[in-house]
């Protein structure tokens, strides 16, 4: 299981790239699909790697990604 | 969020839309710094639990339509007047958190009067000051801020001194005065920048709750669309060429 999970809300991403810029671990990139808008849109091209930092969320103009992390189980903690 | 995804257990959201932002998608362009300063003052007002109580004031400029995006009341100001208008408000309703979201052209040319005599009456308000160098929403015109050199649509051939004057550096001219409480600038070119660009926004929202007076923060932003560059591209010219100029760091805090 990977440690973070990005959620796309594909109606607000512009497909700037500036997260896939800003990913330290090269999790996103563009899909192939386009919003309403006629933007293309980005997704977690290696979900696994991941590790839910939520830096990508910070550095998107368009607040298009909620970020989720793995709670610490009792032997990671 | 209108977005419907399982999310397996033993996950918790570690981020998500500031609930003093609607639902209402931005006006800006696809890459524009705006979206990340609007959200960061969104998440200050969050923070400080401040939404009920909050009256922003709106520029004319790409942030125009802010009231569309936060839940908070707004009131939308003739060009330059919002810190007028916030100082009418704040007076008349001290109990109030009041600030001003404003761009260079805004703030800095046809704004400049009001902007100076607020800050040197050190009137209790907050400014958030967008500086792109451009007027973003005429179509990349001069702006007072803009680096020499830098090609426009009024300075096809580059903004030349000498003929068209100096970049304007409002945040140093204002820390002089001695009205103002908090000038700094800042940036949002990468995370590293936001996570303090959110600081100086939390703390100037939090000098006016202590009543400590005019606090402004600048924050160099990007206009990818009359930069005729690339979002990514945008950033790092902020990072390499506009810092050179307007240099990042607090310009006056009296604590
Ligand atoms: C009184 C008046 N003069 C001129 C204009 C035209 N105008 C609209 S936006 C703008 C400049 C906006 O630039 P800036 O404040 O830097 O905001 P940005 O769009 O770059 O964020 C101007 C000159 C106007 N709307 N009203
Ligand atoms: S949460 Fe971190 S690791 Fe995951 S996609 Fe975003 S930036 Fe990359
Ligand atoms: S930064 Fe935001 S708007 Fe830009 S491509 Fe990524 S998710 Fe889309
Ligand atoms: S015109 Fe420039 S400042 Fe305005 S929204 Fe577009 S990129 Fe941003
Ligand atoms: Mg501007």
């Amino acid at each position: 299981m990977p440690k973070g999970i990005v959620v796309v809300d594909k109606e607000r991403c512009k497909g700037c790239g500036l997260c896939i810029e800003a990913c330290p671990f090269g999790v996103l990139g563009f899909s192939s699909e386009y919003n309403s808008s006629g933007y293309r849109v980005v997704y977690m091209e290696h979900p696994d790697k991941c590790t839910g930092c939520a830096i990508c969320a910070n550095v998107c103009p368009d607040v298009a990604l909620e970020v989720y992390r793995q709670e610490p189980t009792k032997e990671a903690a | 969020m209108s977005v419907e995804a399982a999310i397996p257990e033993g996950y918790v959201k570690v981020f998500s839309k500031p609930k003093a932002l609607s639902d209402a998608k931005y006006t800006y362009c696809p890459g524009c710094h705006h979206g990340i300063i609007t959200r960061l003052v969104a998440e200050a007002i969050d923070e400080l639990g401040i939404l009920e109580r909050t009256v922003g004031i709106s520029p004319v400029g790409c942030a125009v339509f802010l009231d569309r995006f936060f839940n908070c009341d707004f009131v939308q100001a003739a060009h330059g007047r919002a810190c007028a208008v916030a100082t009418g408000i704040k007076r008349a309703r001290p109990d109030l958190v009041v600030f001003t979201y404003q761009g260079d052209g805004d703030l800095a040319a046809i704004g400049a009067a009001e902007t100076v005599h607020a800050a040197n009456r050190g009137e209790n308000i907050t400014v958030i000051f967008v500086n792109n160098g451009v007027y973003g929403m005429t179509g990349g015109e001069m702006a007072p801020t803009t680096l020499p050199g830098q090609r426009t649509t009024t300075t096809p051939l580059g903004r030349e001194p000498r003929l068209h004057g100096y970049p304007l550096k409002i945040s140093e001219m204002l820390a002089q005065l001695e009205g103002p409480a908090y000038i700094t600038r800042q940036a949002v070119f990468d995370y590293r920048h936001i996570v303090r660009a959110k600081q100086a926004i939390l703390k100037a929202f939090r000098n006016q709750l202590e009543g400590k007076g005019f606090s402004l923060v600048e924050i160099l932003s990007t206009c990818p669309t009359n930069w005729r560059m690339t979002p990514v591209e945008a950033g790092r010219w902020v990072a390499e060429h506009v810092v050179k100029v307007y240099p990042l760091g607090d310009l006056k805090d009296v604590g």
